[in-house]
């Protein structure tokens, strides 16, 4: 009874964690009988009587309150269709689609075309995965001119750091400006982008390594 | 491609920078291994960046065309996985992995890489069949060089196995598959104004037009194929060809 | 020779494995598996969106697998393309992943899961098999356990353990059976059978299989460990 499974040892999938009800599955976690089974690649968490898996891979799943990246690929009468890179499109319906007020029958596409880029937060996850959005809110915007590159969203927690230190500084060392979507898509403008592109990429490859900081410091010419 | 992303690599080429930090006429690094399917006579494994080529060489015994009875014959297949790129499908060959095909056949046919008079076993009956395929691995731009460094490895490795005159016996591989010149292809691609070698999966999907070259060993061209929708000028070519020549003798370095 | 194989192995010892994680960038998942001198490698692509649309399913992903030998993966070429044979096995590898797989929370899309054989020398659909449950794991799909296959069976009146080429052409005929399992859950989930033999011995065959699995799990393990645990 109990665990089975230490606290932050690596587990695959069908890894018996724990038996027992004392514990509780949460993500990455099922219960099957008195068994709680890993689903997925991952290390294990647990949370008082939670036990969780920190995923090292996986897709994104929209979760609401998220803000992410995505990009018009459809314009119809009463909203835009947004690839935010997840399985199913997303709808940023007239209604949310500006904190101004959008007229009736304007012409949509002046406030987002095709294949324009928006970072908007998730509202709403219905059932079948039905995903809306908003542009109701602070930083939500068009994103102009720049660059958008793909990360794994497993590794949004290491790119952001803790309260934001590591996007903070990233943005102050190169003076670019960066934005990163829970969905894996990160946005950078500004002068000599192609550094921050590779600080990012060596986050990615070496987030459970310490001494990260230092390394980005150093990378982009920092103290 | 997205547009932001278009807008930004077309500003960096503006300021002399690819996206990947290469020079404009630099090509990726690259890997070659042999041998890496024991039941082809000839195979290999070309890496170019993160694209990667799977090519594997099979002789049959088969009829001679009747204008040639005394040459063997050459079939080049290109399928392009759907494991190796999102964007491609399964399915019949796409127009795309035909025209891979077929630029790699041209360059081996026309520079003569093979000596098809020895491929022949009985005149005006049998010859050897050479069959090369080419199966794409992952897709990060330019299968086209890469696919025909992998086929021109796989040729240069392979042996002929033994005939008896009834059956192949593809246990026993004595004799090298005669290769007489070494034609690689080095394609260079134009956006606006730059000229790319060695184009990677970005850029070629931002591309305005490509020419892929095939070099024989003495720097003659033996094979050339213009892609894309956008036009190209005698200057570009007379540059391309240049840039192409000079690239091909790498290439052709890494097969020793 | 008594007590031994063609190939110098015990009647229950599998060929050397190896397998390795993240071999196709351009993928979700992806992994090599080489028993032997069999070498499979599988992609996955996906959770995507589904087309045809009538195809979806709006309570669940689907799960679609190609199985495909590389033309020069045996003596004799393989016209490249799908054939009935490569149909399939494609159907059974879908089978033998589908219960290991939960796409509940993927509705109306589709994971593709390709398989390529590079190298064929006997047990490609189960070689094929554990790379793809390998690729699926490395994608980060939810999954109930892994999916481990060998191919068992009865060579010259002895059980064994990965029939090799040599044993699956034995002239005095040979019982090949493909074996898959959930190996956490003793679940199985692919079973096909030619040859001939008795009820017993298709269960010392079955034990023997799910012995086997138990190490193609510990295998599979650590590949994954390796990608993720070293960077």
């Amino acid at each position: 009874m109990g665990l089975v499974i230490k606290e932050k040892e690596f587990v695959i999938p069908g890894d018996v964690i724990a038996e027992g009800i004392d514990y509780l599955p949460a993500q990455g976690v099922f219960r099957e009988g008195d068994k709680l089974i890993a689903e997925q690649i991952g290390i294990v968490h647990v949370d008082n009587r939670l036990i969780k898996l920190i995923p090292l891979t996986g897709t994104y799943s929209p979760k609401p309150g998220d803000a992410v990246i995505g990009q018009v690929v459809n314009i119809s009468f009463n909203g835009w269709s947004v690839d935010i890179g997840f399985s199913n499109l997303a709808l940023l319906s007239v209604r949310d689609g500006s904190s101004d007020f959008i007229e009736r029958k304007s012409d949509l596409s002046r406030y987002y075309d095709f294949d324009d880029f928006i970072i908007a937060k998730i509202s709403n996850v219905g059932k079948g995965n039905l995903i809306d959005l908003t542009m109701k809110g602070h930083g939500l915007m068009k994103l102009q001119g720049g660059m958008i590159i793909d990360v794994s969203p497993s590794k949004v927690p290491r790119i952001i750091g803790k309260q934001g230190s590591m996007i903070t500084l990233l943005k102050e060392l190169s003076g670019c400006k960066v934005t990163v979507g829970q969905n894996g898509k990160v946005w950078i403008s500004g002068e000599n982008s192609e550094n921050v592109i590779e600080a990012i990429r060596v986050i990615e490859k070496e987030s459970h390594q310490s001494g990260l900081t230092e390394k980005i410091e150093k990378l982009l010419g920092g103290k | 491609m997205d547009n932001v992303s278009k807008d930004y690599m077309i500003k960096l080429l503006e300021k002399g920078r690819r996206i990947d930090g290469r020079k404009f006429d630099e090509i990726r690094n690259i890997e070659i291994s042999y041998d890496v399917s024991k039941h082809a006579e000839g195979s290999a494994r070309v890496r170019v960046g993160d694209t990667e080529v799977l090519v594997g060489v099979k002789l049959e015994v088969g009829q001679p065309f009747p204008d040639k009875p005394n040459e063997g014959t050459i079939i080049v297949g290109a399928e392009m996985l759907p494991l190796s790129s999102p964007d491609f499908e399964s399915g019949p060959p796409s127009i795309d992995s035909i025209e891979l095909a077929r630029v790699v056949d041209r360059a081996i046919r026309e520079s003569k890489a093979i000596d098809l008079k020895k491929l022949c076993i009985t005149e005006g009956e049998k010859v050897w069949m050479v069959l090369i395929d080419i199966y794409t691995i992952n897709n990060q731009g330019n299968l086209q060089d890469a696919a025909a460094l992998a086929a021109l490895a796989a040729l240069k490795q392979a042996k002929i196995p033994e005939y008896d005159g009834k059956k192949v016996d593809y246990s026993k591989r004595n004799n090298k598959l005669p290769i007489v010149s070494l034609p690689v292809e080095c394609s260079v691609i134009k956006i606006k104004d730059n000229l790319l070698s060695d184009p990677n999966l970005d850029e070629e999907k931002i591309m305005d037009a490509k020419l892929t070259i095939g070099v024989t060993g003495d720097g003659e061209i033996c094979a050339m194929q213009k892609g894309g929708k956008g036009i190209l000028t005698i200057e570009d070519i007379s540059k391309m060809l240049d840039i192409s020549l000079k690239n091909s003798e790498k290439l052709r370095k890494l097969l020793k | 020779m008594y007590g031994k194989r063609i190939d110098g192995r015990d009647f229950d010892e599998i060929r050397k494995i190896e397998a390795k994680i993240g071999i196709v960038k351009s993928a979700n998942g992806s992994a090599m598996f080489k028993i032997g001198d069999t070498i499979a490698i599988a992609a996955v692509r996906g959770p995507r969106d589904l087309y045809p649309k009538f195809m979806q399913n709006p309570k669940s992903g689907i799960l679609r697998c190609n199985y495909n030998m590389m033309s020069f993966s045996v003596d004799e070429r393989i016209r490249p393309g799908p054939s009935r044979r490569s149909r399939e096995i494609s159907l059974v590898t879908e089978n033998a992943l589908m219960p290991a797989v939960n796409l509940e929370e993927f509705p109306n899309a589709v994971v593709d899961v390709f398989v390529e054989i590079i190298q064929a020398d006997a047990g490609t659909r189960c070689a094929g098999i554990c790379a793809a449950s390998l690729a699926l794991a490395d994608a980060g799909i939810p999954m109930r356990d892994m999916v481990c296959a060998v191919s068992v069976g009865k060579v010259g009146g002895k059980i064994v353990a990965d029939i090799n080429k040599y044993e699956e052409d034995y002239e005095d005929g040979s019982t090949d059976m493909p074996v898959a399992f959930l190996p956490r859950r003793n679940e199985i989930s692919l079973l096909q059978l030619d040859g001939g033999i008795k009820k017993e011995e298709i269960i010392k065959a079955l034990e023997m299989a799910r012995k086997s699995c138990e190490k193609i799990l510990e295998v599979q393990r650590k590949a994954l460990m390796e990608k993720y645990q070293n960077g």
